[in-house]
């Protein structure tokens, strides 16, 4: 039994085709993965991630509750602002890579992955449990779409009623979300994103997310909008070097492993779980490393990455670039193979083929 | 829905063909490209390689996706599509015309699925 998101209609009127992502039933494309990375490249894309979760963390140690659950400093985030952070487990493997948004003083909204909902909701639940905080699962009621791409910030701009935010849109600096209101909606207009372009993500009640999206889809078509699905936001994280949970990111793997050491605060204020353990890891074995290949066959999930005859490590994510017309893909190596420039070669279904270390992101977008 | 051509063959492995003198074109079906998604990469075998029914003898793949090229009968390749293996694309578009991707000279046809029958096993697929 798969779940539908609440643009479930909206989709199927679209023509989309559904794959089953971590329980739920969501768009793998609408008609074609490249030509809607291109738009988000180009022109926007817009996304629906309702599948992700939105777990809300009240009160007044609220703060404090977070900074004991996960590994940053989310008691100092600003208000209006977000971070990027993790959740990790006793033995400091990653359970979860989570952004953070603080709408208010006392309220915080943690956005997890759909695949880690049931262990988000449970752990930040059981972490809190000491502090003067409360943990709600706010993942049905919400919904979430991402409108990502050079244009998306026009399209929104014309659409936007109200922002709360001195400055509106325009003021709205990456990693910082403001209530607005869109079509007569009330919605959380958040400047994040998963594709490496400048873009924006809306949380809005599920019941109204069929109207929001086709007043952006609307008005974003003259702009070149395409819906985009779940294919090509996974092509267009991987050009941009942001981790995928399941592939660069699980349990057996710490956050300095996936070169995301800087997310780990020691230095803040009490413990949290998974210090002690992450304190010990900090000279990984094996770090995160990008590949470029050659001609077009590219490397994948689960492919052995071989110095000569020899297996030094495994590729967690590859595909041919759409943006860049060659095969890129991310993989863990020990720390000596991982400088750019590195020569390898990846075994492809049986046929090593060449690849060189490269340095991540592949894709930045001019600014 | 998946267009089935009337007039060609199918295998299970969602592959069809049509045959004419001995000699057999091949291609993959609107619905095995449909659900690959864009197709990026087609690795065709050479001209003059012999391939063996059921055995793989190429690869196809898409921005998500690889999979295996069956040869649908023995026999020996005597063309393939150049303008597909440059432009993959056109196996999408295309599937039952440009994007045709071998043709091979072989002495018996195996056992094929008409249509009809190649529409249940899309059927029960989907």
């Amino acid at each position: 039994m798969t779940t539908q998101s609440p643009l479930h209609e909206v989709h199927t009127e679209l023509g989309a085709s559904f794959t089953d992502f971590a329980g739920w039933s969501m768009p793998v494309r609408y008609s074609s993965e490249l030509a809607e990375h291109r738009a988000v490249r180009e022109t926007a894309g817009q996304f629906d991630l309702s599948h992700m979760a939105e777990i809300e963390v009240t009160g007044p140690e609220a703060g404090h509750a977070l900074n004991y659950a996960m590994v940053g400093n989310l008691a100092g985030i600003k208000v209006g602002r977000a971070r990027y952070t993790m959740l990790c487990h006793e033995t400091g493997g990653v359970l979860d890579d989570l952004v953070v948004y603080r709408p208010g003083e006392e309220r915080f909204m943690v956005v997890a992955n759909a695949g880690n909902a049931a262990v988000a909701v449970t752990e930040l639940t059981e972490r809190a449990s000491g502090f003067d905080a409360v943990v709600t699962d706010r993942s049905a009621e919400t919904a979430l779409i991402a409108v990502q791409g050079p244009r998306a910030a026009g399209i929104l701009r014309g659409l936007l009623e109200s922002v709360e935010l001195d400055g509106g849109l325009d003021a709205l600096k990456y990693y910082a979300a403001t209530p607005a209101v869109l079509g007569g909606h009330e919605l959380l207009l958040a400047r994040t994103g998963y594709t490496g372009e400048d873009g924006f993500e809306l949380f809005c009640p599920a019941a109204e997310a069929p109207a929001v999206w086709r007043r952006v889809a609307e008005a974003g078509e003259p702009q070149g909008l395409l819906p985009a699905g779940l294919a090509c936001r996974d092509t267009l994280r991987l050009e941009a070097g942001m981790p995928l949970y399941g592939n660069e990111l699980t349990v057996w793997l710490t956050p300095f492993e996936a070169n995301l050491g800087r997310l780990v605060k020691f230095d803040k204020s009490g413990d949290f779980v998974g210090r002690t353990a992450l304190e010990k890891h900090s000279e990984p074995e094996q770090v995160l490393a990008g590949l470029r290949g050659t001609g077009r066959r590219a490397p994948r999930h689960g492919y052995r990455v071989l110095d000569g005859e020899r297996e030094v490590g495994e590729v967690t994510s590859g595909a041919l670039s759409p943006t860049l017309g060659y095969p890129i893909a991310m993989a863990y190596l020990p720390p000596r193979l991982s400088e750019p420039g590195t020569s390898l070669s990846v075994d492809i279904r049986g046929r090593p083929e060449q690849v060189e270390v490269a340095a991540l992101p592949f894709y930045k977008r001019a600014k | 829905m998946s267009n089935i051509p009337e007039n060609l063959s199918y295998t299970k492995e969602h592959e069809w063909l049509s045959a004419a003198d001995g000699v057999a074109t091949v291609g993959i079906t609107s619905f095995a490209a449909e659900s690959l998604g864009d197709i990026v990469f087609v690795q065709l075998p050479a001209v003059g390689d012999t391939i063996t029914a059921g055995e793989p003898c190429g690869e196809i793949e898409s921005t998500k996706s690889v999979s295996e090229l069956y040869a649908p009968v023995t026999g020996e390749v005597v063309e393939i599509n150049e303008a597909a293996a440059d432009a993959p694309e056109l196996i999408n578009s295309d599937p039952y015309e440009q994007g045709w991707l071998f043709r091979v000279r072989t002495e018996s046809m195996p056992e094929l699925l008409d249509a009809q029958e190649y529409s249940k096993v899309v059927e029960e697929g989907e």
